[in-house]
């Protein structure tokens, strides 16, 4: 007999140790999720620089300080060879294997260095600019011999520096790693989510409040009811797919444009929003509208004044949690053509642009090593401006919602 | 005057009219009771002069634009475009594009010379139809104005109008799934006319590459979609269901029978984080790390043709993105089995596991598997990891180490390259995403109605 007690006791204490490795698999999963992304991608929010010192009058960049003072300095610098003249200071400085060493991003470090100061191009000058991106994966992480190398002897020279990177915040797509930024998709998701946002919320609260506190019990109230509960688990690349035939091919609105991309979140989004709202409303207990209505209110009154202010803040987390899906989703925007390479930021939300999840999925396609850590940068990204959303949702769900 | 200009009249008519409205019925209540407020006599008169002309201009919208082109290309200078339907409508694009003064002059010559055209023709037709609609608006608002009297409903004619917009919100849903029927369906027919339903549904073949010459070898695509069903279903019903459903089940009911309240509030958050993390994040998370590890392991214990794009790792992950899922929702149908249950058999002596497994998780059994179909058509609908993840080739194996394809994955595949619209490539990817949508479709509903009906039992 105690023999057994034994037995089932040590069954409880293994069926309990098997309930919490479940959790903790799962929790460390989650953990080294998170470690790899940070981990791979901390080093994209920081590049490397090298000094560089440029003898401007031995370079062709003919440019005059006295017009680089006018509102077209740029276009000005712009159209000279900066990129040549870096090259030739380059391996004046560090030997012929330095004529690559920087990059586009270099370029435009420098012309924003004279359109800044427009006096340094009438004698020598030291900048730092960042390295080209083979030799900034080299200087991280080490690269090929030559790479490795080169960057040795920058570290001996002690013209080597690693400061963070703000063009990665306010730069956009670019083909060269060490020039890509993730501005341009944060500044299209934003538009997207806009439209989404502006859709989404007034139809799904109206709807919500209509088969809350009017519908009929009819066959086309249940029709409305189960397109909506189905709506909410189809697979999202359908919704693409609706996108793509009706707003494309049938509307013609144009392609890629975050008009579009909103349009197809916002059918994805409303169905989270209509069942987080009916929830809401379902919590406000009778006792509110019964009072509002003994003292006269309509039907339409008591739901407008009373019951909907009351249901708000539970509607809004659903409705920031249903944005926060949307803002991570790219199956959908794949299929409307978000996936084009773009790099200037959406003017409109009919200009073509791109969104973060699309720009992390094009950047993960890319063959060249520089666009590891950029990738996982911007997943950092993504995942903060989730955090931040998910975290409001928390607040705004402790601080507003009342149980009664 | 441009379609613009008139929504701002017609707006400023109807804010007018509000005032109106407003004022009048003030004036009338100090003649006696009203039996409206103020407020609803105005927002009744704008609403009148507002939406009907709002209306007008939604609809005239897509008119005006294809009036706009039959006037464009019947001008002396439109004649004289190409008839090939593509480069025509390039030009014309380009042309819109100047008029508009979104760029200085077009690729084209010829849209430069259009512009003028253009631009006249949008005039015109604005013109009418911002003409007509400020009319509607303007004769609305005065017959509504004239209807306001001590004794007129204007808060039941304001409802009225609140109760439609309310209806016309709920009936988008309906509207929605119409048009993901009709618009897969449409394309999926068109499709079927290019390769027979039999040979798409029960072929084991997938290579859809439609030959550019007729006479070119292998000139007829395989259209048999058996091995991306195979593959969907490998990782989305097997290989993420072996990893979630023990996993989300144990945390389930570890977090609502064991674990401290305190210990609880701060792990159950920390799963959900799973589920909130972006799928494209766990899609490039399965390529970098996982796959590589999987492979590895698979060649170590002597899988030689072990892939890097394996079914096994996009599986894993995916499996592990459900896990939340599956233990919110077998969470919810264990708190639903009555406390009267849990109590007989803890007081008859069984031990706390014993009651768990033997009492609750029959008990509570249809939910579950409820949520268990529910997270597989979640599954098999879901797209970047296996995107990112798992292989292109179309294989019929069980050998997880190998490479499988999955609907989602040729999907986006099929969609994403630069092809014609109407070559049966594209309309492929139509007739994947039918099948898809029905067999969640049918998950979905089986699963809803079990969870409900078992639901109503306990009540």
């Amino acid at each position: 007999m105690k023999k057994r007690l034994r037995s089932r006791y040590a069954a409880e204490r293994r069926f309990r140790l098997l309930g919490l490795s479940a959790v903790g698999v799962s929790v460390l999963f989650l953990a080294f999720l998170l470690f790899t992304m940070a981990a791979k991608g901390l080093g994209g929010f920081t590049r490397y620089e090298a000094a560089l010192p440029i003898d401007f009058a031995k370079t062709d960049l003919f440019l005059d300080p006295a017009t680089l003072r006018g509102p077209d300095a740029e276009q000005a610098v712009g159209g000279a060879d900066i990129e040549g003249a870096i090259a030739r200071s380059a391996t004046d400085s560090y030997g012929p294997a330095a004529k690559e060493m920087f990059g586009d991003a270099a370029v435009r470090s420098l012309t924003r260095a004279i359109v800044r100061n427009p006096d340094m191009v009438s004698g020598t000058a030291t900048v730092w600019l960042p390295l080209a991106s083979n030799l900034d994966v080299a200087a991280k992480h080490g690269g090929d011999a030559k790479g490795e190398q080169l960057v040795s002897r920058l570290r001996a020279k002690q013209a080597l520096r690693s400061r963070f990177n703000l063009d990665f915040l306010s730069a956009s797509d670019a083909t060269d790693p060490s020039a890509v930024g993730v501005w341009g998709a944060l500044k299209g998701s934003f538009l997207t989510i806009m439209v989404t946002m502006l859709l989404a919320f007034p139809v799904g609260v109206f709807a919500a409040v209509y088969l809350e506190e009017f519908a009929p019990r009819n066959r086309w109230t249940d029709a409305i009811e189960v397109s909506i509960n189905n709506l909410a688990a189809v697979p999202s690349i359908i919704f693409g797919l609706l996108g793509l035939a009706v707003f494309l091919n049938v509307m013609h609105l144009p392609r890629s444009a975050p008009l579009v991309g909103g349009l197809t979140l916002a059918l994805m989004t409303m169905p989270v929003i209509v069942i987080a709202g009916r929830n809401a409303i379902k919590s406000v207990p009778p006792s509110i509208r019964d009072a509002a209505l003994g003292v006269g209110a309509s039907k339409m009154q008591v739901t407008f004044h009373h019951v909907l202010p009351l249901a708000l803040p539970g509607i809004l987390t659903g409705t920031i949690i249903g944005m926060a899906r949307a803002l991570g989703e790219t199956a959908p925007l794949l299929m409307i053509g978000m996936r084009a390479f773009i790099a200037a930021p959406p003017n409109g939300v009919t200009a073509p642009a791109t969104v973060l999840p699309v720009q992390i999925f094009l950047w993960s396609d890319e063959v060249d090593r520089g666009f590891v850590e950029k990738t996982s940068a911007a997943i950092i990204v993504l995942l903060l401006f989730m955090l931040l959303m998910n975290g409001l949702a928390i607040y705004l769900r402790n601080r507003f919602e009342r149980r009664w | 005057m441009s379609l613009g200009l008139a929504l701002v009249a017609i707006l400023i008519v109807a804010g007018a009219t509000w005032w109106l409205g407003y004022a009048r019925a003030r004036r009338l209540r100090i003649a006696g009771r009203l039996h409206s407020l103020p407020v609803y006599h105005g927002t009744y008169a704008a609403l009148w002069a507002a939406i009907p002309a709002l209306l007008l201009i939604a609809a005239w919208a897509p008119v005006q634009s294809r009036m706009v082109d039959q006037a464009v290309l019947s001008s002396p200078e439109g004649r004289t475009l190409p008839a090939f339907a593509m480069s025509r409508d390039s030009i014309l694009s380009e042309a819109r594009e100047i008029a508009h003064g979104e760029r200085e002059h077009g690729f084209n010559a010829e849209s430069t010379a259009l512009a003028p055209r253009i631009r006249a023709a949008e005039t015109r037709y604005a013109m009418i139809g911002g003409a007509v609609a400020l009319a509607i608006a303007l004769a609305g608002a005065g017959l509504a104005l004239r209807r306001s009297a001590p004794q007129f409903r204007a808060r039941r004619g304001v409802e009225r109008w609140l109760m439609a917009v309310l209806l016309s919100a709920s009936l988008i849903a309906i509207l929605t799934t119409l048009g993901i029927l009709l618009s897969l369906m449409f394309e999926s027919l068109r499709f079927f006319e290019l390769v027979p339903p039999g040979k798409f549904i029960f072929g084991t073949e997938w290579s859809p590459q439609m030959a550019i010459r007729a006479d070119q070898a292998g000139s007829s695509g395989a259209f048999g979609s058996v091995p991306l069903f195979w593959g969907t279903f490998f990782i989305g019903a097997i290989i993420a269901m072996i990893v979630a459903v023990p996993l989300g089940l144990m945390s389930a009911i570890y977090l609502t029978q064991y674990a401290h309240p305190r210990v609880r509030a701060w792990l159950k958050p920390i799963l959900e984080i799973l589920a909130g993390v972006p799928t494209v994040v766990y899609g490039y998370f399965a390529a970098l790390t996982v796959a590589p590890a999987v492979r590895d392991f698979g060649i170590a214990i002597g899988v030689s043709s072990a892939s890097s794009e394996s079914a096994l790792a996009a599986g894993l992950v995916m499996g592990i993105m459900i896990i939340p899922f599956i233990s919110s929702m077998a969470d919810d149908s264990i708190a639903a089995v009555p406390q009267a249950m849990r109590d007989g058999s803890l007081a008859m002596g069984a031990t706390k596991s014993e009651t768990i497994r033997k009492v609750l998780l029959p008990a509570a059994l249809p939910g579950v598997i409820g949520g268990v179909l529910l997270a597989v058509s979640r599954a098999i609908g879901e797209t970047m990891i296996v995107v990112m993840a798992a292989g292109l080739a179309a294989n019929l194996t069980v050998n997880p180490f190998g490479s499988v394809t999955t609907v989602t994955t040729q999907i986006v595949q099929l969609l994403t390259g630069d092809q014609e619209f109407d070559s049966a490539k594209t309309l492929a990817a139509f007739a994947l995403g039918l099948v898809l949508f029905l067999i969640t479709l049918v998950l979905n509903l089986i699963a809803l109605h079990v969870v409900r009906k078992y639901r109503e039992q306990y009540e």
